[in-house]
């Protein structure tokens, strides 16, 4: 296991977590249908692919002049090959000032780099700041959801955890007083904390800045109040300018949740000037960590993702298992697009692309376009050559060899001698329906959960030439 | 107007009779169906399953027979449709002369309901519910026809001409049904799930039945609804367009 890929991939539902999901996708649903009628959906994704597609084409040039824009303005960048870089680097900065408590605003590529973890080694403390990422932290939980990290649990689980961290009775209904009650908590962490991580949404290159997107205010205070800010940033989440950048906005709001704007955006164009409040000090991460060896790839579209989390809520396989159920940092299916490729083939990783039914909600539910269902497919090729799974293996290359040949199909499904009548045996005559509760290998799983249908005695084929022969 | 059937796999080997009645049907609204009888499968279950060159194997075969027919390829089946006319510009990528073959037959393939509708220019085709009179039907919305190729209105057209039934829309009607090719050999208890979901969204709208255009979700959701003993008819759309109502 790596840092991106944390445990084993569920193979059943979650029934847990399954009344949560229904209620927070079917409200996404809702929203979506609002949001295509506030724009020209269609027109709109297109542009957003576009910007993207135009990020990812020229990236160095656009790193480069990201780097050097905020370079000019007093800022510091620094390039980090892998996860533990990357780690590494932030707990030296935080080092460096004698920090030990930092406040952080949800990060995903913190998530995927095991920040947290590395930063407690190094001895210092840091306070997830997000309702829900406080939430999962208290418990020794991790996110589930790219913008919703909570969304496997209760108002009665985060109840019940208050009660326990605060020693008073917390009423699940009073969602005001769970609120204030995190508020106050992390008020405190606000006024002491030395530095504030956060991730980034998007990084203006002409500019050189940094833009977050947030509903609670927690990233606002995470990047005024602390005298040091470091961001850490994918290096794909570069833009080339604020045209491209009023656009995606816009719609990563609109496809996550169906509005025009999120809470808060904030554009942080280097460290505070003088007579200026907020940090003095501003530090960009950026990690590549398997990033650029996408590019010219099949697999490149999967950077234009803007981690709006609209595809976890489309996907029917995500509302089954849950965000943990993926095992990995990112889940649904990105989550099982980018973890196998960013990991470039790692057998814990390859098995998410399994995660699908290829059903293509995701696809459609993107506002960058990206085709994640083809992904999927282009993954679990990519898996099979990496790591030949014989028995199946096997069976395809039987099933061509016969199925690329008249002669050999019509032999498989031909009544009494074929291939299939030989697997079935007696099944196929053994219901006055055609249903049986038992399929024959390889098919044999099917019926764990199902009643099957008996391959006909008498296939089409076989019908149409007694009907064209009579 | 000569048409050239694409049976599929599924259809021929498992529910030829939604197979003859595809036929009946065509020819009833004018239609002369050829067969091409070296037809085998589009190629679909090793491309999904991660095996292109067992895909392209078969998908040969398919490209081989057709291309030697002429008119439209009509097939009862829209997730092989989709294979064809979606995925073998990438399964044929390399290879320019199968690439433009396979253009050119995707160009003339149509699934059956859009082929009616925009085809044939029938919206309606009469037909008649094979059942108790005024059942109400909910229309399962098979995921490579409506979102791989856009084809939303022309089945529930063609569902809405039938005597002895009443439309009903369940909840997100649009939602997989879990069967997804091999997902469901090898994922069993997220695919049967996510069937509960679908038809326990179908009886929440009151329908006494299940209409599809892919044999492949029939028979996942049916096999589903009949391990729970649920009262829940499952049919693909060519049953219910039958003029007589008989199965």
């Amino acid at each position: 296991m790596s840092h991106r890929v944390i445990e084993p991939a569920r193979t059943t539902p979650n029934p847990a977590v399954r009344p949560n999901l229904h209620v927070a996708s079917g409200n996404w649903a809702e929203r979506r249908v609002q949001a295509r009628q506030l724009v020209d959906w269609e027109d709109w994704r297109e542009r957003a692919r576009a910007i993207r597609a135009d990020a990812i084409t020229n990236l160095p040039e656009l790193l480069e002049r990201l780097e050097a824009q905020l370079v000019a303005l007093g800022g510091y960048v620094h390039h980090a090959a892998t996860a533990e870089e990357a780690n590494a680097r932030i707990a030296a900065i935080c080092a460096q000032r004698g920090a030990t408590l930092a406040v952080k605003a949800k990060s995903m590529t913190s998530e995927e780099t095991g920040l947290n973890a590395a930063l407690e080694a190094a001895g210092i403390t840091a306070v997830e700041t997000d309702l829900g990422e406080y939430v999962v932290q208290a418990l020794g939980d991790r996110p589930s959801h790219i913008l919703a990290p909570a969304v496997h649990l209760s108002a009665a689980d985060v109840a019940a955890l208050f009660s326990r961290l605060s020693g008073r009775a917390f009423d699940p209904a009073d969602t005001r007083a769970l609120v204030d009650y995190a508020r106050g908590a992390l008020r405190d962490r606000f006024l002491a904390a030395e530095v504030g991580i956060t991730g980034v949404n998007l990084a203006i290159a002409e500019t050189g800045t940094l833009v977050l997107v947030e509903s609670e205010g927690n990233i606002r205070l995470s990047t005024s109040m602390p005298p040091v800010h470091i961001a850490l940033m994918g290096i794909e989440k570069v833009i080339r300018d604020w045209a491209g950048a009023a656009h995606l906005v816009q719609m990563l709001p609109l496809a996550s949740q169906g509005t025009l704007a999120a809470g808060s955006t904030s554009f942080i164009t280097g460290p505070a000037r003088d007579g200026d409040d907020g940090p003095r000090e501003l530090h960009l991460v950026l990690l590549d960590d398997g990033r650029s060896a996408l590019r010219g790839g099949p697999l490149e579209e999967a950077l234009h993702c803007i981690r709006c989390g609209a595809c976890l809520y489309a996907c029917p396989v995500y509302r089954q298992i849950g965000g943990h159920g993926y095992g990995s940092a990112y889940s649904g299916p990105i989550g099982a697009v980018i973890t196998p490729a960013l990991e470039g083939g790692t057998p814990a990783s390859d098995a998410l692309p399994e995660l699908s039914s290829l059903c293509g909600a995701c696809t459609e539910a993107c506002p960058v376009k990206i085709p994640l269902d083809d992904q999927l497919v282009t993954l679990r090729a990519m898996a099979r050559e990496r790591d030949p799974r014989r028995a199946e293996a096997a069976l395809f290359a039987t099933w061509a060899r016969l199925w690329s040949r008249s002669g050999g199909y019509r032999a498989t499904g031909a009544a009494g001698s074929g291939a299939l009548a030989r697997l079935w045996g007696r099944a196929v005559h053994g219901s006055d329906d055609g249903w049986v509760p038992r399929a024959p290998f390889p098919f044999a799983r099917w019926t764990e959960d199902r009643d099957v249908r008996t391959p006909a005695p008498e296939p089409f084929h076989a019908r149409w030439k007694a009907r064209r022969d009579a | 107007m000569p048409v050239q059937l694409f049976v599929t796999c599924l259809v021929d080997l498992v529910y030829p009779e939604v197979g003859e009645r595809t036929v009946a049907l065509l020819e009833r609204l004018g239609c002369e169906v050829a067969f091409p009888a070296g037809q085998t499968c589009c190629g679909q279950p090793a491309w999904n399953t991660g095996y292109p060159q067992e895909a392209r194997r078969v998908a040969t075969r398919f490209l081989d027979v057709f291309a030697a027919t002429e008119g439209p390829i009509v097939a009862p089946f829209g997730s092989c449709l989709h294979m064809v006319r979606h995925h073998y510009p990438a399964l044929f990528a390399e290879d320019p002369a199968r690439l433009e073959q396979a253009r050119a037959i995707a160009d003339r393939a149509f699934d059956l309901p859009s082929f009616i509708v925009d085809q044939l220019g029938r919206e309606q085709v009469g037909g008649t519910y094979p059942g108790p009179g005024d059942t109400a039907v909910a229309y399962h919305h098979e995921c490579h026809l409506v979102r791989g190729l856009g084809v939303r209105e022309q089945p529930l057209a063609l569902l809405r001409g039938v005597a002895g039934c009443t439309v009903v829309e369940p909840e997100r009607g649009e939602l997989c049904c879990g069967f997804g090719g091999t997902f469901s050999l090898k994922l069993p208890a997220i695919a049967a799930a996510m069937a509960d979901e679908k038809l326990d969204r179908a009886l929440a709208a009151g329908a006494g039945a299940i209409v599809s255009t892919d044999v492949g979700c029939l028979m996942h959701m049916e096999g589903r609804a009949r391990r729970r003993g649920l009262d829940l008819r499952v049919h693909h759309l060519v049953d219910l367009l039958e003029p007589d109502g008989r199965l």
